[in-house]
């Protein structure tokens, strides 16, 4: 088990958890980078299907209503995408480049940018409960198909399967890896900031047993070393060539007529005439 | 406390005759090499059986480690060099008396005649929690044993602290701070010389670590350079008693005046962070500044802003404060 874990001794004299070993870290940027090459391999040899440009023009003079330029990501949307993206990226840094041996005060900018993270989240739920399509981001039973529909069109078949709503399979499955290890990283760090002197709580280094706060430390760093592998896949997605219209909305916030004919179902996302 | 036994654990003894030769063994050996130099920190840590090195790499029979040197106008001691010997260096005593008085006050006679300047300034601290091999933030875990409602925390830190409270028991680490040292560190054929002030770390840097020392990295020696030479020191250690006792704080500082002008001062107080610490708040407010009580009162009020007492230590507050008055006055009156 220590491969895993890393164990201590109590006052009591109990062994007790405390953390993750730090190998998990190496074993997932690994992991992430084993998946870049793996996919970015894959994608240069197979014969993945690629919609004939004739198919997509045909789509689209068959749709004239629709407005040249569609929304895919209004303004807060995008502002919290890329709030949560600066406050991870700063987590990360501030967890792993003292492992690698960069050494620094990295505690207090740590739990900073823990906060903005958590302050994010909550007012993604709000806003995407009240103001977006909930729904549209999930996954669930009723995907399959889809998903049989895409895993045959990324082995080179030509399939008339359903295409995706607003988000593609991959953004949906990748949504919900990121909710698992993002809600699990962030109340694991709100309860271990009890621990250390912030001016926002009094410190309470008792508030849980010493077996709960080992689970709780090993969370968060399953969760941390989770969101390395998980990050580096989602960059590797942002700058593939096929994946840069999803960026270029995530920027800009639109995408184009071609871009939602040749990559949506039209029926599953509904965007209004001109 | 914990329970001196009488048996080590096992490991191998290695007493190479040079420096490349303990090198050597440092690059074999890595993160489960020791290195002993007088022995009297670490046999604790061996006997209580909380460290189990591999390798221990006896340094006392490298004779290129002992001794004290004239580097033109500057100073080299050797890291294996006695706390004795240097007290007794007519050149330290005459140059750098500062340095003198903080050795002197280090422990006892006895230690002192084994105790090393290298292992002086490399010690591991004295936290109990932590030396007892409770699993605390310092030996890796998640929590400081020190820093809890219940924790007997009198010589613990007011400044600095993160997440541990530990201290830097060092004597002679504020004086080499203060006389501007430089820290000579071999690590296999590179050489790196580090100022005395950034060769200490609080736990914000490394949590698990006193000093910049990594696997593999030696101590070879301290130079001092004549900046300070000769200039009006002031060392105060403040013990609770007078002989073989850890400082609760002490304080090292030059100063050089022109009649009664501050020109230009080090500051360094030990015993309440992690690290010794230089005030530099402290130096370049007194810069320029009458060396009066007026001054010393202001700079002592300086000194200990940010200081953020544990529940038993809350008396070091004052005590700095008086120290740092008291460095800048020259005598030892409140």
């Amino acid at each position: 088990m220590n491969l895993f874990f890393t164990w201590g001794r109590s006052p009591w004299g109990q062994q007790i958890l405390q953390h993750i070993s730090w190998d998990l870290f190496w074993a997932s940027l690994f992991a992430g980078l084993a998946f870049f090459v793996a996919h970015a391999s894959y994608m240069y040899l197979s014969p993945h299907r690629k919609r004939k440009a004739e198919e997509t023009d045909a789509m689209e003079a068959a749709r004239p209503d629709l407005p040249p330029k569609i929304v895919r990501h209004g303004g807060v949307a995008r502002l919290f995408h890329w709030v949560m993206a600066a406050a991870m990226f700063t987590l990360l840094l501030t967890a792993f480049l003292p492992i690698v041996g960069i050494r620094f005060a990295w505690v207090a900018w740590h739990w900073t940018a823990g906060l903005v993270l958590a302050a994010s989240i909550l007012f993604h739920i709000v806003h995407a409960s009240f103001w977006l399509d909930f729904k549209s981001i999930w996954v669930g039973p009723s995907d399959l198909p889809e998903m049989k529909a895409e895993i045959l069109r990324e082995l080179g078949h030509d399939v008339p399967g359903p295409k995706p709503g607003k988000y593609p399979l991959g953004n949906r499955l990748y949504h919900m890896a990121i909710v698992v290890a993002g809600l699990a990283v962030v109340a694991s760090g709100l309860l271990m900031m009890k621990r250390v002197r912030t001016p926002l709580f009094t410190r309470d280094p008792y508030l849980l047993s010493d077996s709960t706060w080992g689970l709780t430390y090993v969370t968060h760093g399953l969760a941390g070393v989770a969101l390395v592998g998980l990050v580096i896949a989602h960059i590797y997605f942002a700058i593939r060539p096929e994946k840069r219209w999803i960026t270029r909305s995530m920027i800009f916030g639109r995408i184009t007529r071609r871009e939602y004919l040749e990559h949506h179902d039209p029926d599953r996302w509904v965007v209004s005439g001109r | 406390m914990a329970v001196i036994r009488d048996v080590m654990p096992a490991f191998e003894l290695f007493q190479p005759a040079s420096i490349p030769d303990a090198q050597a063994l440092l690059a074999r050996y890595g993160g489960n090499a020791w290195v002993l130099a007088g022995g009297l920190d670490s046999m604790d840590w061996l006997k209580d059986r909380i460290k189990r090195p591999q390798a221990v790499i006896d340094l006392s029979g490298i004779a290129a480690l002992r001794g004290i040197r004239a580097r033109g106008e500057d100073l080299e001691i050797g890291a294996m060099t006695t706390l004795t010997e240097l007290v007794n260096h007519p050149m330290v005593r005459e140059r750098f008396a500062i340095l003198t008085e903080a050795a002197e006050a280090a422990a006892s006679p006895q230690i002192r005649n084994q105790g090393t300047i290298g292992g002086n300034v490399s010690q591991d601290t004295r936290c109990w929690y932590y030396r007892a091999g409770w699993s605390c933030y310092r030996a890796s875990g998640n929590i400081c044993y020190a820093d809890t409602p219940q924790a007997i925390n009198r010589e613990h830190a007011i400044l600095e602290a993160d997440r541990c409270v530990a201290v830097n028991p060092s004597d002679t680490a504020p004086a080499l701070i203060a006389l501007d040292a430089q820290m000579v560190v071999r690590n296999g054929e590179k050489e790196r010389v580090v100022p005395a002030e950034d060769y200490f770390i609080g736990p914000s840097i490394d949590i698990t670590r006193m000093t910049v020392l990594q696997p593999g990295d030696l101590l070879t020696a301290i130079r001092i350079p004549a900046t300070w030479a000769g200039a009006r020191y002031y060392f105060e250690k403040i013990r609770d008693r007078n002989v073989w006792d850890f400082a609760l704080v002490s304080v090292a500082s030059a100063m050089v005046a022109d009649a009664d002008t501050i020109q230009r001062m080090r500051v360094v107080v030990n015993g309440v962070a992690a690290r010794p610490l230089r005030l530099r708040a402290v130096e370049e407010a007194v810069r320029g500044k009458p060396r009066n009580e007026e001054t010393a009162k202001a700079a002592a009020e300086l000194a200990i802003e940010g200081a953020q007492p544990l529940k038993f230590n809350a008396y070091k507050v004052p005590l700095m404060r008086n120290l740092v008055k008291r460095a800048i006055r020259g005598t030892e009156v409140a």
